[in-house]
């Protein structure tokens, strides 16, 4: 019974019942979109360090974790390889970023083709000049090049010799000569990938890199990519804490002014309820309901939402932008709206029971 | 009729605190109701029966006096237990009807029943009272595709369904034209004569007075006859 009247209460306004759906909706959607972009970029650079076949990567002593700052001298390769046991073959590549969500990367192709088995090109073929860029197909698409094209990066033009699937390292690579030459970074690498002769002595390579190379960043690829989470990202956790609390705000502010001119408008009935027997607890029973109904109604719409943002992004930005559908978010986002929207509801809904009987019989 | 009262009333006071001012609108009300009897209550505006009809319907605390309906003294009841008398004991009858109007007649009439616990089909009594009221037809209409004659009819059959002691009618007819108040006033005639239902009636008119057993006077917060 109590559960028809909620119903009917919240269809008896429907567009005051939609716009506070929708309103929660968004900020779901805003949580969501923004964790399934942290986590699409990350996991997409993931795969795309998995795909260069390395199982072994050196980083020096100044470089961040995933960002692309610091370098080392690409003398050390020859190094590595000569010296350490179990190595098979070692590729350093220079990464330079060109915007927040994009580098660009110089790589020895003969080594790189060597470790990685070579990219597949769906179009044209590997480098064969210094000014010679390939790209992924994501970044083709998104900006809309063909083989042949030249297109302009870091204040020079470039000719696309080939376009290769995704999945492989960068989705702009140029020869790492040029983008040496060019970045006033002669005879450096952002960082080292390695190959084992064999899976088995990874563990022996990277000790004997260790010792080899003090003070240096060296990872197994396996434990690599499982560092590519937001919580590894400076200020990327504290960015998405203060999207929630936002989120919180978001739904406590439309729950309140919804609730509020709910029990407004229904003081009368709120009287001829008690005028009935309903207890103060029932009165406010029935709002938190309602409140319940937006908040779970505004999360699955806000699911849906994010499906609709991911298209978006996959349409628009496929070169750029990656937004994951993270599941495990679902029900965190649902919890942040009922959590936003309670706080809302906690005080239109005291307003309610502590309504006096004769006073709202008497409304007009 | 029974003889043995189901309302007793003994020196009843209220004041109201408007601001710094005390306005007293009961100044001492002595009045008995007998069980089964439809009493009418008629007075000028401000003598003080809405106000009564607030203490016996347990939405507002008397001041002082002893005020007892079927044994229970309403002076001293909490907030919890005049709540409580409003499920059981007592039944409302409003001038505007107060319907829910998100709700179905048969809902308005349900969410009742569901305040008070009542759970269960209704029961063959309860139907013959909807038949008697006329309304059985209507249940599944919402207030709004109601004529007025109508809501109060599906009001009657709301404050009844619980089975109350007594049945508070505040100016049943003041929003209906004389077709529909004579039908009205002729269904509280016969739920008082079928099923011995206690009614106290405020009313305006004196043809709606009519309708009682006993016509209760009231002026300036006390029973004038």
């Amino acid at each position: 019974m109590i559960n028809r009247l909620v119903v009917e209460n919240l269809k008896h306004r429907p567009i005051r019942t939609l716009l506070s759906i929708i309103a929660i909706s968004i900020q779901v959607t805003l949580v969501l979109a923004l964790v399934g972009l942290s986590d699409g970029i990350l996991s997409d650079q993931a795969r795309r360090a998995r795909g260069v076949g390395a199982d072994i990567l050196v980083r020096p002593p100044n470089g961040a974790l995933i960002l692309t700052g610091g370098q080392m001298l690409q003398a050390i390769i020859p190094r590595i390889v000569e010296q350490t046991p179990h190595v098979q073959v070692a590729s350093g590549i220079l990464a330079y970023g060109t915007d927040l969500f994009n580098y660009i990367t110089g790589i020895d192709l003969k080594s790189f083709d060597q470790m990685s088995g070579g990219f597949h090109f769906v179009q044209g073929g590997p480098f064969q000049n210094p000014d010679d860029v390939m790209v992924d197909q994501y970044y083709a698409a998104q900006h809309h090049v063909r083989v042949g094209d030249t297109i302009p990066l870091i204040n020079r033009s470039w000719h696309v010799s080939g376009i290769y699937q995704p999945g492989m390292l960068a989705r702009l690579v140029v020869p790492l000569a040029t983008l040496q030459d060019l970045t006033a970074n002669t005879g450096k690498v952002t960082m080292v990938y390695v190959k084992a002769d064999n899976p088995v002595n990874i563990n022996q390579a990277i000790a004997d890199l260790s010792e080899r190379l003090k003070d240096f960043k060296i990872y197994s690829m396996e434990d690599y990519t499982t560092l590519f989470s937001a919580a590894n990202i400076p200020l990327l956790t504290q960015f998405i804490a203060v999207v929630i609390g936002l989120g919180v705000l978001v739904g406590f502010l439309v729950v309140f002014l919804s609730m509020y001119t709910a029990v407004l408008e229904r003081t009368r009935e709120i009287g001829v309820l008690k005028a009935l027997g309903a207890s103060p607890a029932l009165i406010m029973n029935i709002l938190l309901r309602e409140t319940i109904v937006l908040a779970l109604a505004g999360s699955v719409l806000g699911i849906v939402l994010a499906y609709g943002t991911r298209a978006l992004i996959a349409a628009l930005l496929p070169g750029s932008l990656i937004q994951a559908i993270v599941y495990s978010w679902w029900w965190k986002t649902t919890a942040i709206a009922l959590v936003g929207a309670l706080l809302g509801a906690i005080y239109p809904g005291l307003k309610a029971a502590r309504q006096d009987a004769i006073e709202a019989l008497a409304y007009e | 009729m029974t003889d043995a009262p189901i309302i007793s009333i003994r020196g009843l006071t209220k004041i109201y605190r408007v601001g710094d001012v005390d306005v007293p609108a009961l100044r001492g009300v002595d009045l008995d109701v007998a069980g089964a009897e439809f009493v009418s209550i008629v007075g000028p505006s401000g003598s003080g029966k809405s106000t009564l009809f607030h203490i016996l319907g347990g939405l507002a605390p008397p001041t002082s006096g002893t005020i007892r309906i079927n044994g229970q003294d309403l002076f001293g009841m909490t907030d919890s237990q005049r709540t409580e008398l409003r499920k059981t004991t007592v039944g409302f009858v409003f001038q505007k009807y107060n319907l829910l109007p998100t709700l179905t007649a048969r809902d308005n009439i349900e969410i009742a029943r569901y305040i008070a616990h009542q759970n269960g089909p209704l029961g063959s009594r309860f139907q013959e009272i909807l038949q008697l009221l006329g309304i059985a037809g209507r249940l599944d209409h919402k207030p709004r595709a109601l004529s007025g004659g109508e809501q109060q009819r599906v009001a009657i059959a709301r404050a009844i369904v619980n089975n109350p002691s007594i049945l508070l009618a505040d100016e049943p007819t003041g929003n209906l034209d004389t077709e529909n108040s004579n039908a009205v006033l002729g269904l509280l005639r016969d739920l008082n004569d079928r099923l011995g239902q206690t009614i106290l009636m405020i009313t305006h008119n004196p043809e709606a007075a009519a309708y009682g057993h006993r016509i209760v006077t009231m002026r300036d917060g006390r029973i004038a006859s």
